[in-house]
C-alpha cells in the first residue's frame, strides 16, 4: 500500500551531495549521475529523513494525489 | 538499518588526516586524494560517488553532528545553497588554492621563505614550527604542505560551525569540491534527464 506522503526534490536547488541518499532506509532516492537527487515514488514511503537531512533544504513532503492511499 | 560498508568508516580517516599535521606537516600532502579522487570520479565515472559515500569530512558531520547530536538542526539559510555563493565560494577557493601554490613557488625558486606557520580563515597565523623538525624535505614541499592544510584546516572548521549552527552537513550545499564535481557532472550530462536515459 502506498503511503499518504512522498518525497520530491528540487532539481535546481539540489547540491548532489548524497545525504537523503545515505539516508533513505527504501533506498528511494538516489543522486542523478552527480547531478541531482531524484525520488522513486513508488517506492518511497514518506518517511521524511531525506528532507530532515538535506543540507539544501529542497526536500518537500507532499500529498499523494492518486487517492488510493488517501482514506 | 542500512548495511555498512567499509566506506562508511573513512570519517575516521579525516580525524587522522588532522593529527597526522600535528607530528609532521608533510603528512598534509596525503589530503591531495580527497582533492583528486573526487575529480577523477567525476570526469571519467560522471558521478559525485566520493560525495555520496566516500568522502570522510561529511561523514565526520554527520557522525558528530547526528550520531553525537552536536548539531542545533537548522535549515540552512537560503542564500548558503544558492547558486551565486556557492559559485562564489567556489571561485574564492580556488583563488586562495592559486594563491597558495604560487607561494609554493616563490619558495621553490628561492625568492621567498618558508613560512613555518598555519593560517586559519586565510588571516590568523598560528606558529606550526613544532610539527616540522624532522626535515626530510626541500622547503617547496613544506611550504605546500604548510598551505595546503591551512586551507583543510580552514574549510574544516567553517565546516564544523555550520554543522552546530545548522544541519549536520550543511557544508556540503557550498563546499566548493562539491560545487565543482556537481558542475562537472552537469556538463557532461547536458540536455539529458533521469527520464530520457533508461534508469
Ligand atoms: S521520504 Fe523516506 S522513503 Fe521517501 S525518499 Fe525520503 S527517506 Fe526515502
Ligand atoms: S540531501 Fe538534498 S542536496 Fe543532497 S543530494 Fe539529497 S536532495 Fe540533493
Ligand atoms: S560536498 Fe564536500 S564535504 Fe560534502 S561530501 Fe562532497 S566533498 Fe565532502
Amino acid at each position: 500500500m502506498a503511503s499518504k506522503r512522498f518525497a520530491k526534490a528540487d532539481r535546481r536547488r539540489c547540491v548532489s551531495c548524497g545525504a537523503c541518499e545515505n539516508e533513505c532506509p527504501k533506498d528511494a532516492v538516489k543522486v542523478w549521475r552527480g547531478c541531482y537527487a531524484v525520488v522513486n515514488e513508488a517506492r518511497c514511503v514518506g518517511c521524511g529523513k531525506c528532507e530532515k537531512v538535506c543540507p539544501a533544504g529542497c526536500i518537500e513532503m507532499r500529498l499523494r494525489e492518486d487517492g488510493e492511499s488517501a482514506k | 538499518m542500512k548495511k555498512k560498508h567499509w566506506y562508511d568508516y573513512l570519517w575516521i580517516w579525516s580525524i587522522i588526516y588532522f593529527a597526522l599535521g600535528f607530528f609532521n606537516i608533510l603528512f598534509a600532502w596525503l589530503g591531495l586524494i580527497d582533492f583528486i579522487l573526487p575529480l577523477v570520479l567525476a570526469i571519467f565515472g560522471g558521478n559525485k560517488f566520493f560525495c555520496n559515500h566516500l568522502c570522510g569530512r561529511s561523514q565526520l558531520f554527520t557522525v558528530l553532528g547526528k550520531n553525537l547530536k552536536c548539531s542545533r538542526n537548522k535549515p540552512t539559510p537560503k542564500w548558503m545553497s544558492s547558486k551565486w555563493f556557492r559559485y562564489g565560494f567556489l571561485i574564492f577557493f580556488l583563488t586562495m588554492f592559486a594563491s597558495m601554490l604560487y607561494q609554493t613557488y616563490l619558495v621553490f625558486g628561492g625568492a621567498g621563505s618558508l613560512k613555518e606557520a598555519v593560517k586559519l580563515f586565510w588571516s590568523i597565523k598560528v606558529p606550526w614550527g613544532w610539527a616540522y623538525t624532522v626535515r626530510p624535505a626541500s622547503d617547496w614541499v613544506a611550504q605546500f604542505a604548510f598551505g595546503f592544510y591551512s586551507l583543510m584546516l580552514t574549510s574544516a572548521l567553517i565546516g564544523l560551525i555550520v554543522m552546530v549552527l545548522f544541519k549536520p552537513r550543511s557544508w556540503c550545499s557550498f563546499c566548493p569540491m562539491g560545487s565543482m564535481t556537481q558542475l562537472i557532472c552537469k556538463f557532461k550530462q547536458r540536455g539529458g534527464s533521469p527520464e530520457i536515459s533508461e534508469e
